[in-house]
């Protein structure tokens, strides 16, 4: 990080260490995306599986009203929204522990294909959302046939 | 209620239950289920959150105020379809909690839905025994 007379004396002799540090948090965010900043932990967990045909996408959602779940999908994302309130309690109740989590939650993921809106599904049983993605008909893949001369 | 493990809030990942000495029969996950436990006047309410679990697959026993609950999951995979991605891992469910009041073990009920399992445990009421005084002599 010296300042040689090949650089020209431009700039300060901190922008390099700046570069530096902008490379380093890069490098840290991908490996431990969440951890880094202080952002909650994107809630709920989902699991994707994928087929030639189409995605499927699990999240584990105990305790939602079925009713209340929003999924929405256009071209290749998917966003899930819903809300959980907190049970409410009689009078004089007295918690004893506190771990199950309360609130509205959003989460939107890219999928590595479009999907066609209009035949999504999704299920939900014992606590758990199964959408069913099937992949849209543009965004298939196309056998190229090779012609030989 | 006193008891071993101690969640973080924050975390969403799934923990998973301390291994002790004795393995498991089956391979495969067991986690510990976020529950929040609750006191009214009447009765000791547990709520745990198992997602996945069929009314079947819970299991809930009592003895001598330690309360055991373990769920089973029977996971499901799409047919054809591969897993590209995952965020979490699907295991049974197990936990104890040891009870420090009196419950009325005949009066317990226990409701599943949608992966919640809501356990009430109904005070037990101090049984007043009026003792009848012999005169002697």
């Amino acid at each position: 990080m010296l300042m040689t007379p090949r650089l020209g004396g431009f700039g300060s002799p901190w922008r390099e260490m700046q570069r530096l540090r902008r490379e380093m948090n890069e490098i840290l965010e991908r490996t431990l995306p969440w951890r880094t900043s202080g952002i909650a932990p994107a809630y709920p967990a989902m699991n994707v599986w994928l087929a030639d045909e189409g995605a499927f996408v699990t999240a584990e959602l105990p305790g939602i009203d079925a009713n209340a779940i929003e999924i929405s999908a256009t071209d290749d994302t998917l966003t899930v929204r819903g809300n959980r309130p907190a049970e409410e309690l009689p009078e004089g109740a007295v918690y004893h522990r506190r771990e199950r989590g309360t609130g509205s939650f959003s989460r939107s993921i890219t999928l590595p294909f479009s999907v066609d809106p209009n035949k999504v599904d999704a299920a939900y049983e014992h606590g758990v959302l199964a959408i069913r993605l099937p992949r849209a008909e543009h965004d298939k893949p196309r056998k190229i046939t090779v012609k030989t001369a | 209620m006193a008891e071993q493990t101690n969640l973080q809030i924050q975390e969403t990942e799934k923990q998973e239950v301390e291994q002790s000495a004795a393995e498991p029969t089956r391979t495969g996950y067991i986690f510990v289920p976020r529950t929040d436990i609750y006191e009214t006047d009447e009765a000791i309410h547990v709520v745990c959150d198992m997602p996945g679990v069929r009314p079947d697959g819970a299991d809930i026993t009592l003895e001598q105020n330690m309360l055991s609950v373990s769920g089973h999951v029977e996971p499901t995979w799409p047919e054809g379809y591969s897993l590209n991605y995952a965020e979490y891992r699907i295991g049974d469910y197990e936990r104890r909690f040891t009870l420090n009041t009196e419950v009325n073990e005949e009066a317990i009920e226990a409701k599943l839905n949608n992966g919640v399992l809501h356990i009430t445990l109904p005070k037990m009421r101090p049984t007043r025994h009026k003792i009848a005084i012999q005169a002697a002599g």
